[in-house]
């Protein structure tokens, strides 16, 4: 690993150093660092700011700070009741030992697991711009359908953002010139021929919390996601859903999806074609078809387009029953 | 209480204090140094083991302030004044711990490389179904020591030997005392 220096942020909206990155629980920074793909000069530890609570909003919402522990989001009782896709999404995330360390903002900013990015004896536009992308004729089995580019088909990673994107999140930034809000779907870029820049932040800005609006639905909400093995692995193809049904017809839905695309991908074109529509499996499969309409499979990664066509429809059907139920 | 006092690096250092297995300690750290290091090369104590060095095995599984973690992903100037628990503060040969004592009583290894990470696993993880927190396999009202939880809670530990079977009973009866 290259030396670097320790510091610790004492405001979120400090100047951050050219060469500085920001530090929260290291688990995916510090596994970088000792690759050679992350080579700071300097770390800013934002874990001592006080941006680790979880409160309520004037609206019903919730805003969680930014250093939050995802074991302890997934376990806050108010996150359970109201937002279960969110808990369920965080809980199909990594490990035990993985959950007490990272955090919400630091799960936004992973960077994405495709093998190349992960190796610098390979070319990647993502990790050093312009020197080329082995993955469309090599390895791509988990790489994007939806939203890459030539340059680029590298997906995110994570599973919290897709319940994040699911339920409309916004994300507040702060630094040194001021603060502002982004939709959480608006935080990843698409990689088009910059790749490398994975998100719209400026450098030096800092994610302090995430806000999730009042969302009376979400009660009934669920995430379901296929991998390679039964835990403790990245998805292959997942869904976070919210779904509102009232005499068979579907109210409001949100949908998103993981896995497929550079950023977690909110289907809105299928939530368009929903609403109003009876709460059926074919609607379901038929609405995923329309979305799916804009997928780029390769060679390795067709498969993809089918598992996301039949979760999303598995995971609606579901929650359409059980609000039937009640 | 004794206390330490380690400085192995010239250059560029940073002063790190940490109480690991109830001791205090000061050091003067690269800033590179994970937990991990710092347990095995500075403090010889060798349970928490380096398997992967990427936290994908939970072999260096240790408990940092109470909550189980992967010491090879943290970096130990990043934990000022925290407290560090191995597998070597747990318990003793002859008054192990009741998830020690559980590993023994089912035969709950094999080679025995992942058993540190795992029985501090098992310990942070007992200490989160005690506070009644969900796994991915959770619906409300179930047992959160079912077979089905148990493996999924432990799904950060890999073993090599397969030595599954066998600690899924040594943890429920740990559980148990």
């Amino acid at each position: 690993m290259k030396t670097f220096e320790y510091r610790t942020a004492t405001a979120a909206s400090a100047v951050l150093a050219p060469d500085a990155a920001f530090l929260a629980g290291g688990t995916n920074l510090v596994d970088l660092m000792k690759l050679g793909v992350a080579t700071p000069d300097v770390l800013v530890d934002v874990t001592k700011l006080p941006l680790d609570r979880i409160t309520d909003l004037p609206d019903g919402g919730l805003r969680v700070g930014a250093t939050v522990r995802n074991s302890d989001l997934a376990a806050d009782p108010r996150i359970r009741e109201r937002y279960p896709v969110l808990s369920q999404a965080l809980l199909a995330g990594a490990s035990g030992q993985l959950r007490n360390m990272a955090t919400t903002g630091g799960n936004l900013l992973q960077r994405t697991r495709c093998t190349y990015f992960m190796d610098p004896s390979t070319p990647c536009n993502k990790r050093a711009p312009g020197s080329g992308c082995p993955a469309r004729a090599g390895d791509h089995r988990n790489l994007a359908i939806l939203g890459g580019s030539e340059a680029c088909i590298a997906t995110h990673p994570s599973d919290m953002a897709v319940a994040l994107a699911a339920l409309g999140a916004q994300v507040r930034v702060e630094s040194a010139t001021g603060e502002r809000t982004i939709a959480v779907t608006e935080l990843h870029r698409l990689p088009g021929d910059r790749p490398d820049l994975d998100t719209v932040l400026d450098h030096g800005e800092m994610i302090t919390a995430v806000d999730l609006p009042a969302l009376p639905f979400a009660t009934r909400s669920a995430y379901r996601k296929a991998r390679d093995r039964a835990s403790y692995a990245f998805a292959v193809g997942s869904v976070a859903a919210a779904l509102d049904v009232a005499d068979g017809l579907v109210r409001d839905v949100r949908l998103a999806w993981g896995a497929v695309a550079p950023r977690p991908w909110r289907a809105t074109t299928a939530e368009r074609l929903l609403r109003g529509r009876p709460a059926t499996h074919e609607n379901f499969l038929a609405a995923a078809d329309e979305e799916l309409r804009a997928a780029r499979p390769l060679r390795d990664n067709a498969y993809k387009t089918t598992l996301t066509r039949n979760l999303t429809a598995a995971v609606l059907t579901r929650l359409a029953s059980a609000g039937e139920a009640r | 209480m004794t206390r330490g006092f380690i400085r192995h690096f010239p250059g560029n250092l940073s002063e790190v204090k940490l109480i690991v297995n109830g001791v205090e300690y000061e050091f003067d750290l690269d800033p590179r140094t994970t937990l991990l290091d710092l347990l095995r090369e500075h403090l010889g104590l060798t349970g928490a083991k380096k398997g992967c060095d990427h936290g994908q095995c939970g072999a260096c599984t240790v408990l940092l302030d109470g909550r189980r973690v992967n010491s090879c992903l943290i970096l130990a100037v990043a934990q000022q004044g925290a407290e560090v628990t191995t597998v070597e503060g747990l318990g003793t040969a002859e008054r192990p711990h009741p998830v020690q004592r559980g590993f023994l009583d089912h035969d709950g290894f094999q080679c025995g490389y992942c058993t540190p990470g795992q029985i501090c696993s098992a310990v942070g993880m007992l200490d989160e179904v005690k506070q009644g927190r969900p796994s991915a396999v959770t619906t409300p009202g179930d047992d959160l020591l079912s077979d089905a939880e148990i493996r999924e809670r432990m799904s950060g530990n890999l073993c090599r030997c397969g030595a599954y079977p066998n600690m899924v009973p040594a943890i429920r009866q740990a559980a148990g005392e």
